[in-house]
């Protein structure tokens, strides 16, 4: 497991990258990657396209997120692989974030 | 270092002079001596002075350093006491038998001091490291044992808040494997006052304590409503709220929620983020109920949504709840339990009475196999029985009132939109159960008032009429229409008023319901029991069964119940 962030030029626009299971392991890992900017941030992508595993703690670490993004900010989950995509469905996520499955 | 005791070293030679000069060599940097002649006299000594160090000549009489070095070492237990062997003999093969024997060094004659000095000091520290990760370990060991015990206690408190309900009913079935002391996983069944049951499955994000914490609301709501007579739209509302405003940002409950109504046959269903809820009609066919909602805990009142999903479960159909354990499996065992997985062996198996006792074989096995404490498995059949099993038991309900209301008379009235958004049978209930002993009667009680209630509703205000339900379409376009009629209510009331008699063994409750509706012709009443193949029109049956007189007053909008109670011989027991 390993998550990488990139934030643009602009510090508008924060990439992260999930690579493996996103479980209660990467709890730190992943604060970690969005903690250290300040909140100029207003779009997020989080991006799945490596992810293999998803569970409730990891459902529970992009509700953080969330909140420290705050209300005007945007989080678009991207490139879900179908059991990912499936995790999402079912706990209806759908609802709070915007997410796509791959192409 | 400055602050460990002062060591005691004992020393062992049978030469005297050897003896003089080591004893000095020790003395004199500071160390507490004591001496020994013998390997006998050492372990004597060792007994009684407990040193910390043993500098141990190899020959010498009665019995020698080997045989001594082994006793010690098998008396020294966990502790590290360090043997040194004094000799003069230096072939490798003796110096190899001194290790062998438990010692830990040597030291060859002639003695160098520097030498003696340096090798003491060695084994200080190393005396020193020992004892701090003795200590450490014991420390842990009396703390694990201590959290332990705590988590004891706490299991016992939490099974008593959580396991009072009717889990052990002959119509469920269920499996909960805890991954610790503590589930992530809270399973509720209760039976509601007005017959029926309501289910509750919830899976916490997490395990252990903060789960169980979480769990303790959850359970003291889900108990208290149902027993008041709440339903399930009001019970999960008031959980999530509770849970939004008790549990941080990141952690939740994906939770299912079942109300089965065995007079109706019917199942009220919400799920919010566990796995599809199935069931498997007599048909063969299996019914899937996706998750429509966001789990438990994260969205506000105002976001939340109540809306449930309503189905037809017949007698001897079985629905199936399970949490997100059964999925984490299929990564270890390959097929067997994956979503999918589960409702194609529902689909294919023939006898439904095996479903259950199959998934425990294989939760069993798993969990030998040790696979299965990768999260928590929770898994619950419940089975759709007649209302007449159910009623035919009766509950003993302990009741240690003994003083309360047994002489009153209350009235209610309701308007307009209230009679549509307002559950009045909770706060009917509430009061008739302040009456003592009559708690024992709460579902008689709760039956006569939703049947008044629902009768002054649909037929008096709404002037729906029942022949609708006579078909299974019929049932779903008698809802709609008693859905779109109750918003566009205007102008009307309820009236409902409740007056409690005492007697000598007893009571006698009237219930009165009046409603501004047109009324109707309730000569026309066929008071008999209908047949069984009859969908509807059991209602007024039902309570003349149960009351001492049912009348009709007025043009059909006044409906009066006497309902008259007997204290119970199991009654006076409690």
């Amino acid at each position: 497991m390993s998550i990488v962030s990139h934030l643009s030029e602009s510090g508008v626009t924060m990439k992260i990258a999930i690579q493996g299971r996103f479980d209660f392991g990467s709890h730190q890992d992943f604060r970690e990657s969005y903690d250290k900017n300040d909140s100029s941030v207003k779009e997020y992508y989080v991006d799945m396209a490596k992810t293999t595993y998803l569970d409730s703690s990891a459902l529970g670490m992009l509700l953080l997120l969330r909140d420290h993004a705050g209300g005007d900010a945007v989080i678009k989950i991207i490139n879900c692989n179908q059991d990912v995509f499936k995790i999402f469905e079912i706990s209806n996520f759908d609802q709070m974030f915007e997410i796509s499955a791959a192409k | 270092m400055s602050e460990t005791p002062q060591l005691k070293i004992l020393i062992t030679d049978d030469n005297i002079a050897d003896c003089l000069i080591i004893n000095k060599l020790v003395k004199d940097q500071g160390y507490q001596t004591v001496v020994a002649h013998n390997g006998l006299e050492a372990i004597d000594l060792f007994l009684k002075e407990q040193p910390d160090i043993i500098l141990m000549d190899a020959l010498m009489p009665k019995m020698d350093g080997f045989e001594a070095a082994k006793k010690i070492k098998s008396l020294v237990k966990d502790d590290f006491v360090p043997i040194i062997f004094l000799t003069s003999l230096n072939d490798d093969v003796s110096l190899v038998s001194c290790l062998e024997a438990g010692g830990d060094d040597f030291l060859s004659k002639p003695y160098s001091s520097i030498v003696i000095a340096a090798k003491i000091q060695a084994f200080t520290r190393m005396i020193t490291l020992h004892r701090t990760v003795q200590a450490q370990r014991d420390e842990i060991t009396r703390r694990n044992e201590y959290l332990l015990q705590e988590q004891k206690i706490a299991k016992n408190i939490f099974d008593n808040v959580a396991h009072l309900g009717c889990l052990g009913a002959e119509n469920i079935k269920h499996l909960l494997s805890p991954m610790s002391v503590f589930n992530g996983d809270v399973l509720l069944a209760s039976r509601k006052p007005s017959g029926g049951m309501i289910v509750f499955l919830g899976d916490f994000t997490g395990h252990g304590l903060p789960a169980a914490i979480g769990a303790m609301p959850i359970a003291e709501i889900f108990y208290d409503l149902v027993a008041k007579g709440f339903g399930v739209e009001k019970i999960i509302h008031d959980i999530n709220q509770k849970l939004n405003t008790i549990l941080p940002v990141g952690f939740f409950c994906c939770a299912s929620i079942i109300d089965i109504n065995y007079a109706w046959e019917r199942i009220k269903l919400w799920n919010g983020g566990l796995f599809d809820v199935l069931l498997k009609k007599n048909d063969g066919r299996v019914l899937p109920f996706k998750s429509l909602h966001l789990p438990l805990g994260i969205l506000s009142a105002e976001d939340f949504n109540t809306e449930c999903v309503e189905c037809d479960m017949k007698v001897g159909e079985r629905v199936y709840l399970f949490s997100d354990g059964i999925e984490v499996l299929k990564d270890q065992e390959g097929k067997a339990f994956s979503l999918n997985g589960f409702a194609d062996f529902l689909l294919k198996n023939e006898n439904p009475d095996e479903i259950f006792s199959h998934i425990d074989d294989q939760e069993k096995l798993s969990f030998e196999r040790n696979i299965s404490n990768i999260d928590d498995v929770t898994f619950v059949e419940v089975l759709m029985i007649s209302e007449e099993i159910v009623s035919s038991k009766h509950e003993i309900v302990r009741n240690s009132d003994l003083h309360g209301a047994r002489d009153w008379s209350m009235s209610f009235e309701m308007f307009n939109q209230t009679i549509c958004d307002f559950n009045p049978i909770p706060l009917m209930l509430h009061i008739t159960m302040e009456v003592p002993e009559l708690r024992v009667f709460n579902h008689d009680v709760c039956m006569i008032l939703s049947e008044l209630i629902t009768n002054g509703i649909d037929h008096g205000l709404l002037g729906l009429d029942s022949s609708l339900k006579n078909s299974a379409n019929g049932f779903q376009h008698y809802y709609d229409l008693r859905n779109e009629r109750l918003t566009n209510l205007s102008g009307e009331s309820l009236h409902i008023s409740l007056r409690h008699l005492p007697h000598a063994t007893g009571g006698v409750l009237v219930i009165r319901v009046v409603d501004t509706g047109a009324g109707f012709d309730y000569d026309a009443i066929d008071f008999d029991i209908p047949k069984a193949s009859q969908i509807s029109g059991r209602g007024i049956p039902l309570l003349t069964k149960l009351c001492e007189s049912i009348i009709y007053e007025g043009n059909g909008n006044t409906a009066e119940a006497v309902y008259r109670w007997e204290k119970t011989q199991d009654n006076n027991l409690l």
